[in-house]
């Protein structure tokens, strides 16, 4: 029987995944996509809570509903940005990404 | 359901859908001057409606949004940093770029994502008032097209943000699993200290180090600030803290009071943390923008430690800082416009010879700068007192002690800035010239900060009477 446990355990596995990502890829579009990751496991996350803990209110729906707005909303400035960075500098690798430093 | 309450939000809104028709209708070559006029205007109206809403505590959409004291004078604090920045900015704005009006239309959007993060009394609400804010201030980071450090500034803020706000959302996630409720007053009578709880707990801890750049979460702080247009760096170093810290305060005193046994320890440790790090920065940075970001890594880390107390006592000291911070950060990120708008960098070394160059200025920034090190009779030492008095009773005398130490080295980095106005040589003979709305706002500055400083009793009243709107 698949409860609500298995469901949090791939959230938390997708949510590692992603922040792993985060911190070790090199270009910028990999890191978005990664963040991208984050965000899903908690989408995961809020909808196996709201059908197991509250299956009379939809609080947790709702929530994820904003939620991937608003991740819709931050990969597409941040796309943007990467096209900025592309324009200055002809690349998109993080670590080219050293105009400011002390 | 009373949608009047909603008033203020709205019209600001409405002002900024206003300022992009007209910056449509106006011809491509036509000065947009006008524009951010016209959003002054506006908003010292709406700032002046927010007056008569003294007094109201009340509720809108079910709960998720109140209008109290509190909200109201974190509200008028973005309202009145939002209105200094638009003035000292006009001609920088206009300078840097030809979509001006864009540039003040996203401002006042931002500054509405900061009215509502101060409402919200919903994790929800909150989170979409936060990335309001943060959005828009991922594009204003990287608004100045000719600068290869905005865009990199701007990358850089959208990518940690970005990751910074999911770590909190699955937070989010484990608070709303384990209460059932979103509210913070629901979680309030929900939550115990189950391991599910406290992990939730920890990584919103996280997300709010970021937004709020408490260290050991800062990193993206330096940077982003010295890549920043100007009046960016401004909002972000007055408003966007602060809009911070309102959440703050809000989610640990209504929904996780009953845990401060295990928040407080943290809480006590980041602040001390930030107070190092940030002062200890500070010290040898050549980047006029660079030294007020690590200053404003410590005076977060000030603030913050203000929690401690856990009292209406030591929430009036942050709210009362919180003013302080935002009337000397004013006057300090003026002064650095001005000399950029003059000689086109923002080094320390440019400052030299201000004194001769403008005396106004010259003290303004003196004024600010010692403010921020907290030395009477300026504003910030009032402030300072008030936190640490607090937090000195109860129990923390080690952070309060700490806290006196890093003001007093402090002094030092602030007083080379000083050093170099004063004695220095002048390095080129132009005639300095600035506009009169940036010599309104830099007089504004040293005035409010004197007068907080030697008599601040109407301000903290003000502070005390929205500290005890939370309890």
């Amino acid at each position: 029987m698949i409860g609500m446990a298995h469901f949090l355990t791939v959230a938390a596995i997708i949510f590692a995944i992603g922040l792993y990502g985060v911190l070790t890829k090199r270009t910028i579009i990999g890191i978005l996509m990664s963040i991208e990751l984050m965000l899903n496991a908690v989408n995961i996350n809020l909808i196996t809570f709201s059908h197991f803990i509250t299956p009379e209110a939809l609080t947790g729906q709702v929530f994820a509903i904003f939620t991937i707005t608003v991740a819709a909303a931050e990969v597409a400035v941040g796309l943007a940005m990467v096209f900025r960075v592309y324009h200055d500098r002809n690349t998109v690798h993080a670590a080219r990404l050293d105009e400011m430093h002390w | 359901m009373n949608i009047a309450l909603l008033t203020s939000e709205i019209a600001v809104v409405i002002l900024a859908l206003l300022i992009i028709i007209f910056d449509l209708l106006l011809p491509r070559q036509e000065t947009r001057r006008s524009l951010g006029a016209f959003a002054v205007c506006g908003l010292l109206g709406i700032l002046v409606y927010t007056f008569s809403q003294y007094g109201i505590s009340a509720t809108v959409y079910h709960g998720f949004f109140v209008v109290d004291t509190f909200a109201l004078f974190f509200k008028q604090l973005f309202i009145v940093a939002t209105i200094l920045t638009l003035l000292f900015s006009l001609d920088y704005v206009e300078k840097m770029t030809r979509n001006a009006g864009e540039f003040y239309a996203l401002l006042l959007l931002g500054l509405v994502g900061m009215m509502v993060m101060a409402s919200a009394t919903d994790l929800l609400t909150l989170f979409v008032g936060l990335e309001l804010m943060t959005i828009v201030f991922y594009v204003l980071v990287g608004f100045d097209l000719k600068s290869v450090k905005s865009s990199e500034a701007g990358i850089k803020y959208a990518i940690l943000g970005s990751a910074s706000s999911a770590v909190f959302l699955y937070g989010v996630s484990w608070i709303y699993g384990f209460t059932g409720n979103i509210m913070l007053s629901q979680i309030a009578e929900h939550i115990t200290a189950s391991p599910a709880v406290l992990f939730g707990m920890g990584l919103m801890i996280a997300g709010f180090c970021f937004k709020l750049s408490i260290v050991p979460f800062h990193m993206w702080a330096p940077d982003v600030y010295e890549g920043a247009p100007i009046p960016v760096t401004a909002m972000l170093a007055m408003a966007s803290k602060a809009a911070g810290f309102a959440i703050v305060l809000r989610v640990f005193f209504v929904a996780f009071n009953d845990l401060q046994m295990y928040w407080l320890p943290i809480v006590s440790a980041l602040a001390g943390l930030s107070m190092v790090v940030g002062i200890v920065g500070a010290i040898w940075q050549k980047n006029t923008k660079r030294m007020l970001a690590y200053s404003s890594i410590a005076q977060a880390g000030y603030i913050l430690s203000g929690m401690l107390a856990a009292n209406p006592a030591g929430v009036k000291g942050m709210l009362v800082y919180a003013v302080l911070y935002m009337v000397a950060n004013v006057g300090a990120f003026a002064v650095t416009l001005a000399v950029y708008n003059q000689c086109g960098s923002d080094d320390i070394e440019d400052l030299s010879g201000l004194s001769q160059k403008s005396p106004l200025l010259a003290v303004v920034m003196t004024v600010s700068l010692m403010s921020m090190a907290g030395l009477p009779p300026m504003a910030g030492f009032v402030g300072k007192m008030y936190i640490f008095m607090a937090i000195a009773d109860s129990g923390y005398l080690w952070l309060a002690i700490l806290g006196l130490v890093m003001s007093m080295i402090s002094v030092y980095y602030y007083i080379l800035v000083v050093r170099a106005m004063y004695s220095n040589a002048v390095k080129d003979q132009q005639i300095f010239t600035m506009s009169g709305s940036l010599r309104i706002v830099a007089l504004l500055s040293l005035i409010a900060t004197l007068f907080i400083g030697i008599y601040p009793a109407p301000l903290a009243t003000l502070a005390n009477a929205a500290a005890m709107a939370l309890w």
